[in-house]
């Protein structure tokens, strides 16, 4: 790992302007993912602001719902007798995610910020817009090593999955500069039950819609959110509903625990009797941020919970999926997931 | 002396002898060892940079009953303090990146993987290692879950076992190991390239249906 400068701090005033001062400046919560990034040299920071120590961990009721604290652990949250009772959608994605290990570790900002999981985004020796974004300087499609700037990585431009190794990657939204999937489990449920950001920043305080935080490819693929510089996760923000009957998450992996979606699905529903009153449906594993299906949630609201309504919704929900040959058979595995997790969800499984 | 330097003005002070000499002597041994590599160090102002690296910051924490005062770079993971300056080789170094769970250790009770954190982040915090896992230390009578990994075979070649005892004792206290199933989902963080899991889920329903305490 390549040293860096490392600082702490126990006020969010301090952590923004702690790197907001210096180019390069990382914040460090649970590490699960950056200290990974910077053994591989993905990301070289110059200095780590650790915000550990932060008091932002507390998971508490509010008038309108509940806020969780920016760097309460994802276990704590998964396990916590509030989340499970009224948003049981997130306990399960959460518990769906990384490891027992890993969840101790993690927070929900962190969780928020991971990178994603695309093994040429990870490998400085293959192209990748995300990574080793085209600057000043460095040609596209280049494959001599250069620096970007402080705090980046090495390696080569252009996307690497585009006609290489994609069984992984995007079939909504992605572009020709990048394919790369969200990662996150814990997101699909926190876009799904409508949450919302709390953020802080040297320029002040506002609120992101959870569906606005992270971002599509576009030709920025190096960004993968919309939180401007110095700013900092402080909570999240959850509206009480009249889903925990009917919740459920469902990811499909390669092996039963510990691995990331190809494609999961999360539900949440209101029902009286067989009717849907209201439903939420989010998907991961299929684009570069948290997929709302809000076509899908449409034609349902007000229909009786049927196999041949969840077909109808799962095809409009397929809309405009495009596959790029490995990952062609999400095509056929994401429908399939929708109409099996809305079964589950509504108990006519 | 080194300890004064670290603890007073070594630290700050751009000016201190130490710094300038570590800026040159490292610099040096660079070059000394890989010419071409060091060039692109010394072209990329990273000289300075090798220099910052043998900086060192002060770290306070208990480890397996012990308080220790220590001086580390921020850098230096969890993992690779215990094992290669306190000599706590238990924890092992499986995949380094927090895949496999050979470095699982308990900070402040909750089971993490060591290599994924950084030391610095445990200030102030209680580790407990494999070595500090049994009443008595090491040289003590065995965990009950040590017990149970012998008496049900968990293991082949061992390199996974102190990360898969650390966890499955955590597992039990965190009340995840009222089934089977339950263990094997709660377990999956640990990765036995033996395949010895039956028996290490066998070793943990023993734990928990004879009540030991844990």
């Amino acid at each position: 790992m390549n040293p860096f400068q490392f600082t702490r701090v126990t006020t969010p005033k301090a952590a923004i302007s702690a790197v907001t001062k210096e180019k390069g400046t990382y914040f460090l919560a649970g590490g699960t993912n950056l200290i990974d990034l910077m053994k591989r040299e993905v990301v070289i920071p110059e200095r780590l602001v650790d915000i550990n120590k932060l008091p932002l961990a507390t998971i508490e009721k509010t008038v309108t719902g509940l806020r969780i604290g920016a760097t309460a652990k994802n276990s704590a949250v998964a396990d916590n007798e509030l989340v499970k009772k009224y948003f049981p959608l997130l306990s399960q994605a959460l518990n769906a995610g990384a490891s027992a290990q890993l969840r101790n570790m993690a927070t929900v900002g962190g969780n928020m910020m991971q990178r994603t999981r695309c093994a040429y985004f990870y490998d400085n020796s293959m192209p990748c817009n995300k990574r080793s974004p085209v600057q000043t300087g460095g040609a596209a499609g280049s494959t001599e090593r250069f620096r970007a700037d402080k705090g980046q990585a090495n390696g080569p431009t252009g996307c690497g999955a585009i006609g290489g190794f994609n069984r992984m990657h995007a079939i909504f939204g992605a572009s020709e500069k990048c394919i790369a999937v969200h990662p996150s489990d814990m997101c699909i449920a926190l876009v799904a039950l409508d949450a919302t950001v709390n953020v802080s920043g040297p320029k002040g305080d506002r609120k992101i819609p959870f569906g606005e935080f992270h971002r599509l490819p576009g030709d920025k693929p190096q960004q993968d959110n919309t939180l401007q510089p110095g700013e900092l996760i402080m909570s999240v923000d959850l509206p009480t509903n009249r889903f925990s009957d009917n919740s459920h998450y469902l990811k499909v992996r390669d092996r039963a625990s510990y691995a990331f979606a190809l494609v999961s699905v999360g539900v949440a529903l209101d029902m009286k009797g067989n009717t849907i009153r209201d439903v939420r449906l989010a998907m991961g594993g299929v684009a570069h941020k948290p997929w709302r299906l809000t076509k899908a949630e449409d034609f349902l609201r007000g229909k009786p919970a049927t196999e041949a309504n969840f077909k109808q919704a799962a095809a409009l929900a397929m809309q405009g999926a495009k596959g790029y040959g490995e990952n062609d058979f999400k095509l056929t595995l994401a429908p399939n997931s929708i109409i099996d997790a809305l079964k589950t969800a509504t108990k006519t499984a | 002396m080194a300890d004064n330097e670290r603890k007073g003005n070594g630290f700050d002070n751009d000016n201190s002898p130490r710094r300038i000499f570590l800026k040159k002597s490292s610099a040096l041994a660079a070059w000394a060892l890989t010419p071409t590599v060091a060039m692109t160090v010394v072209d990329n102002g990273l000289h300075e940079k090798v220099a910052l690296a043998v900086e060192q910051m002060p770290l306070w924490l208990t480890i397996n009953g012990k308080a220790q005062q220590l001086s580390i770079e921020p850098r230096v993971t969890l993992l690779d303090l215990l094992r290669e300056q306190l000599h706590l080789t238990g924890t092992k170094k499986g995949c380094d990146h927090g895949q496999c769970g050979a470095c699982t250790v308990h900070v402040d009770g909750q089971r993490v993987n060591s290599c994924l954190t950084l030391a610095m982040t445990t200030e102030g915090c209680t580790v407990t290692t494999i070595e500090g896992l049994a009443d008595g230390g090491p040289t003590g009578t065995l965990h009950p879950m040590q017990e149970a990994f012998i008496k049900q075979d968990g293991f082949q070649c061992g390199y996974c076992t102190p990360g898969q005892i650390m966890s499955a004792v955590a597992c039990i206290r965190e009340g995840h190991a009222n089934t089977p199933e339950e263990v094997r989902e709660y377990m999956s963080g640990n990765i036995c390239r033996c395949g010895a899991y039956a028996n290490i889920v066998d070793a943990i329903m023993d734990v928990k249906k004879g009540g030991a305490k844990v």
